[in-house]
């Protein structure tokens, strides 16, 4: 299936890129996360990190369906 | 009037007590965030919010419903900084007015706590000596960031 993924701050650098459309077997994100960080060398754990599907908070475990947005975001920091 | 915000203007200490003013509380408390000069032993001379505006929106209205519901708010108000910001400047401003004071200052601080741990929001923090970081995220990216975490 294809899932569009977004990275955010230091994943986004990390990444090297703001997004991409991947094509993937990946069943939830904490499997998607991993596919991208075996193509992204600099990503790294996402422990602590927080999980959005179609600009909901999610569950890393969460089921995914095809055409979904994957937003992954570091731990995050405001206040 | 209960409305959570993201700004990229300067936040005035005074315009949420203007907002939340009403006759029926006897009490308003405020916290304002500020941007410090130090953090971790390293001097900071600025920072920079990066809000992905959508979902922080979504989910600050959230915090800000389940405050006024939990306490039994009057009113409940929050504005967060986005962009590059100076120290001294107001990075989160946070109000309350209720009846009694003690609800108050419960819903003021569950409020900037759950700001603090739910909005995706990321601080890079800019150096004196040239570094940037993006805080809590050192194991993010190993590249550039050298130091044990």
């Amino acid at each position: 299936m294809k899932i569009h993924v977004r990275y955010f701050a230091a994943f986004r650098e990390a990444a090297g890129t703001a997004g991409e459309l991947v094509e993937t077997g990946a069943s939830t994100p904490a499997a998607l996360f991993r596919e991208c960080a075996g193509r992204h060398a600099n990503l790294q754990t996402y422990s602590a990190s927080l999980v959005a599907i179609n600009d909901e908070m999610a569950d890393w475990e969460q089921p995914l369906a095809d055409g979904d947005e994957v937003l992954f975001f570091p731990p995050v920091a405001g206040g | 009037m209960n409305s959570f915000e993201v700004t990229s203007g300067t936040i005035e200490p005074w315009i949420l007590r203007e907002r939340l003013a009403d006759r029926a509380c006897g009490a308003y408390v405020q916290f304002e965030g500020w941007v410090r000069d130090h953090n971790e032993g390293q001097r900071v001379l600025r920072l920079e919010y990066e809000v992905y505006e959508p979902l922080a929106l979504k989910e600050g209205q959230k915090i800000i419903d389940e405050a006024v519901e939990r306490f039994g708010l009057n009113h409940a108000a929050a504005i967060h900084r986005s962009g590059l910001i100076e120290l001294g400047d107001i990075a989160v401003l946070v109000g309350v007015s209720t009846p009694h004071r003690g609800e108050a200052f419960e819903a003021c601080r569950y409020v900037i706590d759950q700001l603090k741990v739910r909005l995706p929001i990321w601080k890079k923090e800019y150096y004196a000596n040239g570094a940037a970081e993006w805080v809590n995220c050192q194991r993010c990216a190993e590249a550039g960031h050298p130091h044990e975490p």
